[in-house]
């Protein structure tokens, strides 16, 4: 237990850390099975991702995190030879559904992913690009969605003078950013964040989690990290998963401080992972 | 100096005088072969090369002009048919078939075609469309140019929306984007300038093509527009001049060889610079 207690301090934060009070279910996974052809990658899975909350999933590489992020919008469905049975609820929407309009689920939920993915078009393109998949709005109200999904992405200041600057002349952190606005502006309820700060610096990382944050107010967020610090400093519950089982699904602060499962306790003490 | 160190320099030596030797072999032909065509060619470029028409036997005027034009509508006819099968096709191949079994087939077939020699290809058209039509056209010869452009296109396509990062595609379709739009609005310009220099390539390989055109569009000693007819162009006039008696034909033949060449390579270039533009962003 001694190196529990080393972490717990250099977590100490997490003890000022407020628990807030459990949210309504957004989307609900329920006895949840995923197979790559025949590897069985994720094995019954159940869990809440609770409304305007933050839930994050850590664990080692290939435990299954991202697997089952991608499963939330069905992104698996771009691929062959995969299979999964359960049941994944999106308020009332069934989104195992075969019959589900997937670009409908998408606009619902957003997905970021670990490399930074901007259009090759321009900046201002990014963003009106979806929004147009969606409505017809005039230029006016077009440039008032695109300003306030760049304000969402906490990058207006930094590319207003260059609308018109290639998406892709961005910096890393700039371009995540951007990928952020760009999911914002089709305005989503849930979000999923897949290791969103892996490719990048620590400033451009501490921008991106206090986004996140500040997101949380609105949407529904789901993100995958391998950075123990940022899932303890971003989210309001963690699950902890480990070969394609979910070990412990719990508050945040319960998991960094007080795990139940051995094995919790042990990844999130360095000693595997 | 280390013994060791010394041999691995006189090696490199060695072998890097080699590797300049064989680079210097092959550029002094092709320096040769284009110092002649140009020191030959440049003697007959003149205004009457572009507004006169192929002289008869004998004669010691005339130009090009019917086998230019020829040349110009069978080449863009050609490219006009088979580039946008090529591009469907190779989208096919890098978008919507990427898993399936017929596409490894499909992509086996095409390489063959790929390298088949054009002759056979002039043959096959001559057996589909000359013979049933009852006689050598222009369309004839357009079709036989078509079918050398789209296995060049579809291979060109295909690689270059493969190098398209999937990441993007994925980001494209998690903002609710159908396929199709994927492809269209994200794939094809991500991929663009490749796909326009495949097309560019494509042109310049068929610019200079003679043996589909011997057995298709033959040729025309008078100027003509009728695709259903036969229709002169610049490959297999260079071909009947260069081996006829008579001096102005053969200065006529090297002239035309200089404008193809000119063409190809101003393709080429061109399709380089789109080429350098992909990579610089």
């Amino acid at each position: 237990m001694t190196d529990l207690s080393v972490s717990v301090s250099s977590n100490a934060h997490l003890a000022s850390q407020q628990v807030l009070p459990e949210a309504p279910a957004k989307v609900t996974v329920r006895n949840l099975n995923f197979y790559y052809g025949e590897h069985h990658a994720l094995k019954n899975i159940n869990l809440t991702l609770g409304t305007n909350r933050v839930t994050a999933f850590i664990g080692p590489s290939g435990c299954g995190k991202s697997t089952l992020l991608r499963i939330f919008n069905r992104m698996y469905d771009l691929y062959p030879g995969q299979r999964v049975t359960g049941q994944l609820m999106l308020d009332q929407t069934n989104i195992l559904d075969p019959k589900l309009d997937l670009n409908l689920l998408r606009a619902r939920v957003g997905m970021v992913f670990q490399k930074p993915t901007p259009f090759p078009m321009t900046i201002y393109e990014n963003i009106a690009f979806g929004i147009r998949l969606y409505e017809k709005i005039s230029k006016s109200e077009m440039d008032d969605r695109v300003e306030k999904a760049l304000r969402g992405g906490a990058l207006w200041n930094e590319v207003k003078d260059k609308l018109n600057a290639s998406g892709l002349s961005l910096s890393g952190g700039q371009q995540q950013r951007l990928c952020i606005a760009r999911t914002v502006a089709v305005r989503p309820e849930v979000i999923l964040f897949d290791e969103p700060c892996s490719a990048l610096d620590p400033i451009s990382t501490a921008k991106v989690e206090e986004l996140i944050q500040e997101l949380s107010e609105n949407y529904t967020i789901a993100i995958v990290t391998h950075n123990m610090q940022q899932a303890a400093r971003v989210s309001d519950k963690t699950a902890f998963m480990y070969l394609g089982e979910l070990i412990e699904f719990d508050d945040t602060s319960k998991i960094f401080t007080s795990p139940t499962d051995r094995r919790t306790q042990d990844y999130i003490t360095g000693r595997f992972g | 100096m280390n013994p060791i160190y010394a041999r691995r320099r006189r090696k490199d030596i060695v072998i890097r005088g080699l590797c300049i030797a064989a680079a210097a072999f092959g550029v002094t032909w092709l320096a040769l072969i284009l110092a002649t065509l140009l020191y030959n060619g440049i003697a007959g470029l003149n205004l009457d090369l572009f507004i006169a028409d192929t002289p008869p036997p004998g004669s010691t005027e005339g130009g090009l002009r019917n086998a230019i034009v020829g040349s110009l509508i069978m080449t863009v006819i050609g490219v006009g048919i088979g580039a946008p099968l090529g591009l469907f096709a190779g989208t096919y191949l890098a978008e919507y078939g990427r898993n399936d079994r017929l596409t490894s087939v499909i992509r086996f077939i095409n390489d063959i075609l790929l390298s088949a020699p054009s002759i056979i290809i002039g043959l096959f058209i001559y057996g589909a469309v000359v013979v049933p039509m009852r006689g050598f056209s222009a369309i004839a010869g357009s079709l036989a140019l078509a079918v050398i452009v789209i296995p060049v296109v579809l291979r060109t396509t295909e690689d270059m929306l493969l190098l398209v990062p999937n990441a993007l595609r994925e980001a494209a379709s998690a903002l609710g984007l159908p396929r199709s739009l994927v492809i269209k609005r994200i794939a094809y310009r991500a991929a663009r300038s490749g796909l326009i220099t495949g097309v560019l390539l494509a042109t310049a390989r068929v610019a200079g093509e003679t043996a589909p055109l011997l057995f298709t569009a033959l040729s025309n000693q008078f100027f003509s527009l009728g695709l259903n007819k036969t229709m002169a162009n610049l490959p297999v006039t260079i071909n009947n001049f260069v081996q006829s008696p008579y001096a102005y034909w053969k200065q006529l033949a090297w002239s035309g060889a200089l404008l193809i060449t000119i063409t190809v390579l101003a393709l080429n270039i061109g399709a380089r610079i789109l080429g350098a533009e992909r990579t610089a962003k």
